[in-house]
């Protein structure tokens, strides 16, 4: 039971960092166009904040790891993620205003706007790891499921978002609600984490 | 013997037959592939490979200036709702049709032309007679990257000739509530934005509804032989009618060698509605464009 939900918040992770990131490309058109290169600047952040996360997940699971924490990484990384409907307009322009090559300036601004929420959401991937690895021996089986949970949920986040969401809602109304998932799955773990 | 044959082979040069098709470039660009074919007679600039798909430009060789296509002719109208254009914006370059024959026909009028695809730039110098003059500008940017910091180096435009959607890939970025805005604030007041756009499927609806959100009152402007409209849109009332053929009497003449014949719109621009009203308006925050396009 506890390690199904683990699965399950894993699983849901991975979808809401494709989606957000498929919305992140959306979020900076208006302001550096959707050529190649705001595609190159989201995908860098985008992977660059998950290196990161990977790095801090493990390191964080190393002191007294529990479903309680893992679901503190949650709520912050939903934290992160709703104030941007109100914000990110608002950023885009400073940067905008500040850099005058789109490169850079898409760069900068997917920096701002994106790596915080990412970095966290990078953090799940390892701890997961942690609170599900029992001996070593089935350290690999236990990596290789939650790798398969996790990258399909980005699959079908990537599917879902680009096929439908964006044709059903509006863009801020999608970052608020992938927000409000993750506070869910928060609430589901620490609901699970006094249960067993 | 020689000489008949010498003779077939001059025939053969001076009357192809009909239907050969001749590729003349082909390049995969960084946004699109880019191919210019030769055929009866007719230089075309196409965007894909498929067959079936409609040519972006065509040029006769006989008569490069001839506009050939007729959503280029209806763009050419909106010179009848103002007067000569000092200041003009053309966004999405083609063979170049359009900024050429406004560099042509108004030489004192700065010219600005925005063209995202440096392949699409080149291929039009070099096959379509595009030759940008010492008033011409080319800006090798994404549009709406171009119209805002225009905006903020107060650059401000007569006309504005929108022409950016190929019909195979839409940028929905430059379909929106608040791209139209930002383009109407580049306006000089009384000017005019024409833009070139699809006639057809569900996003017809929701693109006429978006016009009206940020237009008010916008004319739509449609013709039979044409799968496409125009819409003309203004920060002032329109011109009247009698304006229009008073515009259309002084550039007549001086049309004839693009084939546009401004006589036969004057007072005629003004389309019925003939979009199912109630469509959501499309914004930064919805912009499906290419979903709807289908």
């Amino acid at each position: 039971m506890r390690n199904v939900v683990i699965y399950v918040m894993a699983g849901l992770s991975g979808f809401i960092v494709m989606s957000f990131e498929l919305l992140g490309g959306r979020m900076l058109a208006p302001w550096f166009g959707s050529g190649t290169y705001v595609w190159g600047s989201v995908i860098t952040i985008f992977m660059a904040a998950l290196a990161i996360g990977y790095l801090l997940g493990g390191r964080l699971s190393l002191h007294s790891p529990s479903l309680s924490r893992y679901a503190a990484l949650f709520i912050l990384a939903a934290l992160l993620l709703a104030p941007l409907v109100t914000y990110a307009d608002r950023l885009l322009e400073w940067t905008f205003n500040l850099i005058e090559d789109e490169r850079y300036g898409s760069l900068l601004a997917a920096t701002f706007l994106f790596a915080p929420g990412t970095v966290l959401l990078g953090m799940i991937s390892p701890y997961s790891v942690r609170l599900l690895v029992e001996d070593t021996h089935r350290s690999g089986a236990v990596a290789g499921v939650l790798y398969f949970v996790s990258t399909l949920g980005s699959a079908l986040g990537t599917l879902l978002t680009s096929f439908y969401f964006v044709l059903w809602f509006e863009m801020n109304t999608i970052v608020i609600a992938l927000a409000a998932t993750l506070a869910v799955l928060a609430l589901l773990g620490v609901i699970a984490d006094r249960v067993t | 013997m020689m000489m008949r044959c010498a003779a077939l082979t001059l025939l053969l040069l001076a009357f192809p037959p009909l239907a050969t098709t001749k590729t003349l470039h082909s390049e995969r660009s960084l946004y699109q592939n880019v191919l210019v074919i030769e055929r009866m007679g007719e230089i075309c600039l196409q965007f894909t490979v498929r067959v079936d798909v409609r040519n972006q430009t065509c040029m006769k060789v006989n008569q490069p200036r001839e506009m050939v296509f007729t959503y280029t002719k209806m763009m050419m109208a909106s010179l009848l709702l103002i007067d000569d254009p000092t200041s003009v914006l053309v966004i999405g370059l083609g063979g170049g049709t359009l900024p050429m024959a406004i560099q042509e026909l108004f030489p004192g009028a700065t010219i600005d032309a925005v063209e995202i695809d440096p392949a699409v730039v080149r291929v039009a110098e070099r096959f379509f007679h595009f030759k940008p003059g010492p008033n011409m500008s080319v800006f090798t940017q994404d549009a709406r990257v171009f119209g805002k910091r225009a905006a903020r180096q107060n650059k401000r435009y007569d006309l504005i000739l929108l022409d950016a959607y190929n019909g195979e890939y839409i940028p929905e970025h430059l379909m929106t509530a608040e791209y139209l805005q930002e383009t109407l604030a580049l306006l000089t007041p009384g000017g005019i934005i024409a833009a070139n756009t699809f006639a057809i499927s569900r996003l017809y609806d929701h693109e006429s509804a978006t016009y009206e959100h940020v237009f008010g009152t916008f004319l739509n402007f449609r013709q039979p032989d044409s799968a496409n409209r125009v819409v003309f849109a203004s920060n002032q009332p329109f011109r009247t009618e009698e304006f229009q053929r008073h515009r259309a009497t002084l550039l007549d003449p001086r049309l004839r060698p693009y084939a546009v014949q401004l006589a036969r719109y004057a007072g005629r621009l003004d389309g019925r509605e003939d979009w199912t009203r109630g469509a959501e308006v499309l914004t930064d925050q919805f912009s499906p464009a290419n979903q709807l396009n289908r």
